[in-house]
């Protein structure tokens, strides 16, 4: 038994070995994806104000709740604004993949996505985005951005940033995905290098043997394993009692088994004779159960 | 009176509007038909009654004609609908991981773990599904379509419909039927081809009878099977997930209570709940199209392919095995995940060329490899095209 941990434990181990040595990305759900800070005639708020903004994208497949998330924002060391995300607006759930804006126009009585602070569009601003107990969940340095022009993430939550507007191929997106995604990459990808299929089949038979094979190799191992303990079982102890080396040795494979059953129930069969599971005892004719032994002389009166 | 009586008749006549006889087209009464045949199928020839009486009886139900326009909410695709709610489970792709918890819970795989060579003739089957990928690109289907078209050759359903509601939600219906029909040929379409491909001399070929299995391995089989083909395939994890999971229940010993349920009542319930619903998707207007035809026939092609490769792939690897460990090619067709079907196949034509030889335990660790294999291939293909 020892040995078939040792087996798991190494399997296990290597898999763990493998996955760890990989580069992890952030754990976090949520980042900060997009920001402009110079708002002549971008995007508008509900007042129909030019503001500053922040976007916020979740990365994650599951909904993510903002609600007592922290904004901080500094301009200048030591001097650092915190916006602390009011509770209790459902708007601050962000669906999988999606974003909320929030304006940097210092109006929080505006509502849950107004801040406390504005962006100083002179100097480069530090954001910090924080959850409920104060942990750092990203951070972004933005260099100073002339007008109209955001520092953004080139793909929703893509590690590299640049500075988008003033272009076709680079334009702002607020509230919505840095790279638009008019068409799935990868089957882009297999309709263009692999036309006939054969790329994908090599491919997807070659993991679908790979994993097999593994499990076919941790089988045999183990299966060989059992067979060579089985085997050192079977040796007869001299001083251990006959009973107890007869129910050691015996080792019986399933057909004999099944062989025995069907041999049990052939010759039992005739018991039953309807129902199953329930045994019925025929009645079987004799002198010895017959009614009329059973039966007492009628008694006579003699006078 | 008279203003009365013109009220009973508009009244009629707008009902009239609303009934099916109004409403019938000829893609209805096809689909009626076909829906018939399945039935029928079922009843007269137990072609797999579990499967094609539920499904029969869906396309039936969806193909009721009415007037789509009243806002019954009746329709399968109408939300809100009774049908559509049920319909859920298809479209979000929960049936079929229940299914498998069911499968595996049932599931024996002492035949494999004692001859765990045979899990690569489960590997080697899986052709079927990729001879008809590439079959159906050139046919003109896009990669994430040809995806969901080639797992029919996995023979299995439920991963037909996991994988065809994720890549090609509208080719669903047609799959899922395709699947399942083919599911039910299988003593049709498999024993010409394993003749074809065999000699006498390799039907009659004995196997060493399979070693008993101990507890500790039947245990160690789902989770080490687990951890493997998903740290390989994460994209698998609904269904080997399941499968595994299921068979944990049965053979860990402790739980005999859950896998009863698993494999009893629960099964039963989503096969009713999958069958009907995926015949119901079947309407007419959105099931009888060319591309219906073209899956199909490339349904039946996966089908071939992955029997032939099956047979094929032992006779190469007999080539390699010493002589008391060779494998009878007839169980290649095995690899083909239709369980238990395609190993009764095997047993079958094995005993009408020997009617001593019995190759059924043989052939069930193919078979069940081949549901592993289905499995962890349509977890690559979501991978690849998701």
């Amino acid at each position: 038994m020892n040995k078939y941990k040792n087996y798991l434990l190494g399997i296990l181990l290597a898999i763990g070995f493998v996955s760890c040595s990989n580069n992890q990305e952030s754990a976090s759900k949520l980042l900060i994806n997009e920001v402009l800070t110079d708002n002549v005639t971008n995007f508008q708020d509900d007042y129909g104000i030019h503001s500053a903004w922040i976007e916020i994208f979740n990365k994650s497949y599951g909904s993510v709740d903002l609600a007592g998330c922290l904004l901080k924002v500094s301009n200048t060391p030591g001097d650092t604004t915190v916006y602390i995300i009011p509770k209790g607006d459902v708007l601050t759930s962000i669906k999988p993949r999606q974003h909320a804006l929030f304006w940097a126009d210092a109006k929080p009585s505006r509502g849950t996505f107004h801040t406390n602070f504005k962006l100083d569009t002179e100097r480069p601003n530090w954001i910090g985005l924080y959850d409920s107990g104060n942990k750092l969940l990203d951070q972004i340095t933005v260099p100073i951005l002339d007008a109209d022009k955001s520092y953004a993430r080139i793909k929703d939550a893509d590690k590299e940033w640049e500075v988008k507007g003033g272009s076709i191929a680079k334009y702002v997106t607020p509230s919505t995905n840095n790279q638009t995604i008019d068409k799935n990459e990868k089957v882009e990808k297999f309709a263009q290098h692999d036309s006939t299929g054969i790329g994908m089949s090599i491919s997807a038979m070659s993991v679908v043997f790979v994993g097999l094979l593994l499990l076919y190799i941790i089988f045999r191992t183990l299966g060989k394993t059992v067979y060579r303990n089985k085997k050192t079982d079977k040796q007869p102890v001299t001083n251990m009692k006959q009973e107890e080396t007869a129910k050691k040795t015996v080792e019986c494979t399933d057909e004999v088994y099944a062989a025995i059953a069907m041999a049990l129930h052939e010759e039992l069969g005739g018991v039953h004779d309807i129902e199953s599971n329930v045994l019925t005892i025929r009645h079987i004719q004799s002198p010895w159960n017959a009614r009329y032994t059973a039966l007492r002389v009628a008694p006579e009166k003699k006078y | 009176m008279g203003e009365f009586i013109s009220f009973i008749v508009n009244n009629l006549a707008d009902f009239w509007t609303y009934t099916g006889f109004c409403n019938a087209t000829p893609g209805h009464l096809i689909m009626i038909l076909v829906g018939l045949l399945f039935i029928y199928l079922a009843i007269a020839k137990e072609f797999e009654p579990m499967l094609l009486i539920p499904i029969g009886f869906g396309i039936l139900i969806g193909n009721i004609p009415f007037n789509i326009e009243a806002g019954l909410k009746v329709g399968i695709y109408e939300e809100g609908s009774v049908l559509n709610i049920l319909y859920q489970g298809v479209t979000s792709g929960w049936y079929p991981p229940l299914i498998f918890l069911g499968i595996g819970a049932m599931t024996d795989f002492s035949a494999l773990i004692s001859n765990p060579k045979l899990l690569l003739i489960g590997a080697a089957a899986q052709f079927g599904i990729f001879g008809a990928y590439m079959i159906a690109l050139e046919m003109g289907f896009t990669p994430s379509q040809a995806g969901a078209i080639g797992i029919i050759g996995g023979a299995d359903g439920p991963t037909a419909i996991f994988l065809s509601s994720k890549l090609a939600p509208n080719l669903m219906g047609a799959i899922a039927v395709s699947a399942y029909s083919y599911m039910a040929l299988v003593p049709v379409i498999q024993p010409p081809i394993m003749r074809l491909l065999t000699t006498k001399k390799e039907r009659v070929m004995r196997m060493p009878a399979p070693r008993a299995v101990s507890h500790t391995e039947k245990v160690m089989f789902p989770i080490i099977g687990l951890l493997l083909t998903c740290f390989l395939v994460p994209s698998g994890l609904p269904l080997l997930g399941m499968l595994f999971f299921g068979n944990l229940l049965k053979e860990s010993g402790v739980t005999r209570r859950l896998a009863e349920t698993a494999r009893g009542p629960l099964i039963d319930t989503i096969t009713i709940l999958l069958g009907l619903t995926v015949g119901a998707s079947t309407q007419a207007s959105e099931f009888l199209t060319f591309d219906s035809i073209k899956i199909f026939a490339l349904g039946a092609l996966s089908f071939v392919i992955a029997t032939a490769s099956g047979v094929i792939f032992v006779k190469i690897f007999n080539l390699v095995l010493p002589k008391h460990k060779r494998i009878n090619p007839l169980i290649g067709n095995a690899g083909v995940s239709a369980v238990p079907d395609s190993a009764r196949i095997s047993q079958v034509v094995g005993l009408e060329y020997d009617p001593t030889n019995y190759l059924l335990m043989h052939a069930m660790g193919p078979n069940v490899a081949g549901v592993i294999g289905s499995a962890v291939a349509a977890g690559i293909l979501l991978g690849f095209l998701m």
